[in-house]
């Protein structure tokens, strides 16, 4: 097999009005472990890009630079750029904080915060000190995660006592109600049943009407039905360490049905999901 | 060569018990006797506790009155009288202790847990604060007398909570620390991906998450100082009057009424003790149970 130093085939760079997102992590390191390279992406404004990999192959990780939640882990180095809005928020001058205002995170196992319905929502209003009226906003979220008519009669019963699938579309309203340009999806439905999957996955093309959205998935099946875009992540062995890169990215229907690259093609193909 | 063959067929070296229960078998019987030792023994370690609590109730419930908790002690000889002054002496204390001890406490706690977690400081405090949970409490009055009674001339309920806050003060930073450990990484995770800082993210969603933890360590800290004697006999010593205006000055405790008055060769003064005994294991009872209360409402919640 030969090297698979290769990647040519990335998506050709666009800096057109309809990239929200341009990424190109070039060195990824945790400590002395190198967890990715050369990945380069363009998240497109409203929609989908997905992010698909075997386990390890660092998708996550790509996902977690795009609003600096890696920040938190130790050992944690950058060298690349994510240019948002016409900056590098890798760059010194970017407040971190700032960052995950704008661009919103929904996590694997939905998190709801230990307090009322109503209270996880308006977390973030509060947070950014927001004057108006906050019921109304509550509301608007929780109508545009699906999760209105359900809890309209409880709103401040704790978040914590309902179904796994209702948490997730809570974490989701939580997230939207600041209205954040981006919403960044690590596996969110890997926690949940296949109905309340199928919600999600139906509220995530409701969703892309206002936001963008990049998800990673270890679902190829997930993928396929909700992504515009998909980028194909694969591990490196060959320095013995794991490192994770771009084997290549394009249109989800291309990837699927006529991938370019050999790897893209036995991980498709390998699909029993 | 089928080593299972030898399974096949019963045999007589291993001697599998009779399916009936019987006392003549020796392995019953001793399983028996140990089963009857612990009850033995748990009853004995429990005779204490109701020994003294039934004690308390027989000597010193007859003369649980009204005016028990309105009157001053009594004077040598005299009849009547009661603990009021030094039940709000010791509700005052308790309340300065706690007022100096908390803020301390569940701060540091906050550091331990969240802001410097593997520092070398949070080391150090981590086993200062486990070392302080051993100190004998006369030293901790000790403490308090060099640091606030000498420094001001006289003996004051001040230089008692400061006595009480640093018996106070590792009870409440460990469990602090432990109750905001508690807390789910999936949380502060969420508190952060909303843009929260890491102060918002402490103050509105680790301290109200660890809340219940927090306060059962607190109501444990109040009540083990609540009966503390030895540090408030030369901080506080005591006070035969109410609280007046004058606060800094000596203060009656319900701990330190028991010790004077136990001595005490009039029969008056002895049934006073026994009565603020009984008030005082009350209400540090009180705030046990209110403390496991409070957990255990935070787990069904």
């Amino acid at each position: 097999m030969t090297s698979v130093q290769t990647n040519g085939n990335i998506a050709p760079l666009e800096n057109g009005s309809d990239s929200v997102m341009d990424v190109n992590v070039r060195e990824l390191y945790y400590g002395n472990f190198k967890a990715v390279r050369d990945t380069r992406l363009t998240i497109k404004k409203r929609t989908i890009t997905a992010l698909i990999g075997p386990s390890g192959c660092g998708k996550s990780t790509v996902l977690r630079c795009l609003n600096r939640m890696n920040d938190l882990v130790r050992g944690f180095r950058f060298h690349g750029h994510v240019h948002f809005r016409g900056k590098d928020i890798y760059d010194q001058k970017i407040d971190p904080v700032a960052v995950r205002r704008h661009i919103g995170m929904v996590f694997q196992q939905p998190n709801p915060f230990a307090m009322s319905i109503y209270r996880n929502v308006a977390f973030g209003l509060r947070l950014n000190r927001y004057r108006g009226n906050i019921m109304e906003k509550v509301e608007s979220a929780l109508r545009g995660a699906a999760l209105w008519d359900e809890v309209k009669d409880k709103l401040h019963t704790s978040a914590l006592a309902m179904s796994g699938g209702q948490q997730q579309r809570l974490c989701i309203a939580r997230a939207i109600a600041t209205q954040p340009e981006v919403l960044l999806m690590d596996e969110p439905c890997s926690a949940l049943d296949p109905v309340a999957t199928r919600k999600i996955e139906d509220l995530m093309q409701e969703l892309k009407k206002r936001f963008t959205i990049a998800i990673v998935t270890h679902n190829l099946q997930q993928a396929k039905r909700v992504a515009d875009t998909t980028a194909f992540l694969y591990v490196d062995t060959s320095q013995g360490g794991r490192t994770g890169y771009l084997v290549e990215s394009g249109d989800t229907r291309e990837i699927f049905e006529n991938p370019r690259e050999k790897y893209t093609q036995d991980y498709i193909r390998g699909e029993f999901s | 060569m089928n080593d299972l063959a030898t399974f096949a067929t019963p045999t007589e070296e291993i001697d599998l018990p009779e399916l009936e229960k019987s006392l003549r078998s020796p392995r019953t019987l001793f399983s028996f006797c140990m089963s009857a030792l612990t009850l033995v023994l748990t009853s004995l370690a429990i005779i204490p506790l109701f020994s003294v609590l039934l004690m308390l109730i027989w000597r010193g419930g007859p003369s649980i009155s009204f005016s028990l908790f309105t009157s001053l002690p009594p004077a040598a000889g005299m009849v009547g009288g009661g603990i009021g002054n030094a039940l709000v002496g010791t509700l005052l204390v308790v309340a300065i202790a706690t007022v100096l001890s908390v803020p301390v406490g569940v701060l540091a706690g906050v550091f331990l847990a969240e802001i410097g977690r593997d520092s070398a400081a949070a080391s150090a405090v981590r086993f200062s604060a486990k070392v302080l949970t051993g100190l004998p409490s006369i030293l901790a009055g000790v403490f308090a007398f060099t640091m606030v009674v000498l420094l001001t001339g006289r003996f004051s309920p001040l230089a008692g909570g400061l006595a009480l806050a640093l018996l106070m003060l590792p009870t409440i930073l460990l469990t602090s620390e432990e109750a905001i450990q508690m807390v789910p990484a999936r949380m502060r995770e969420a508190a952060i991906g909303m843009g929260a800082t890491q102060t918002q993210t402490i103050w509105r969603v680790l301290l109200p998450t660890a809340r219940p933890g927090i306060l059962t360590g607190i109501l444990l800290a109040v009540s083990r100082a609540a009966g503390e004697t030895a540090p408030l006999l030369f901080t506080m010593t005591f006070s035969d009057y109410w609280l007046s205006s004058q606060v800094m000055a000596p203060t009656a405790s319900l701990a330190v009424l028991i010790y004077n008055f136990s001595k005490s060769p009039f029969e008056n003064q002895k049934e006073i003790a026994w009565a603020a005994s009984l008030v005082l294991v009350l209400l540090v009872l009180g705030l046990n149970l209110s403390s496991r209360a409070v957990s255990r409402w935070s787990a069904t919640k």
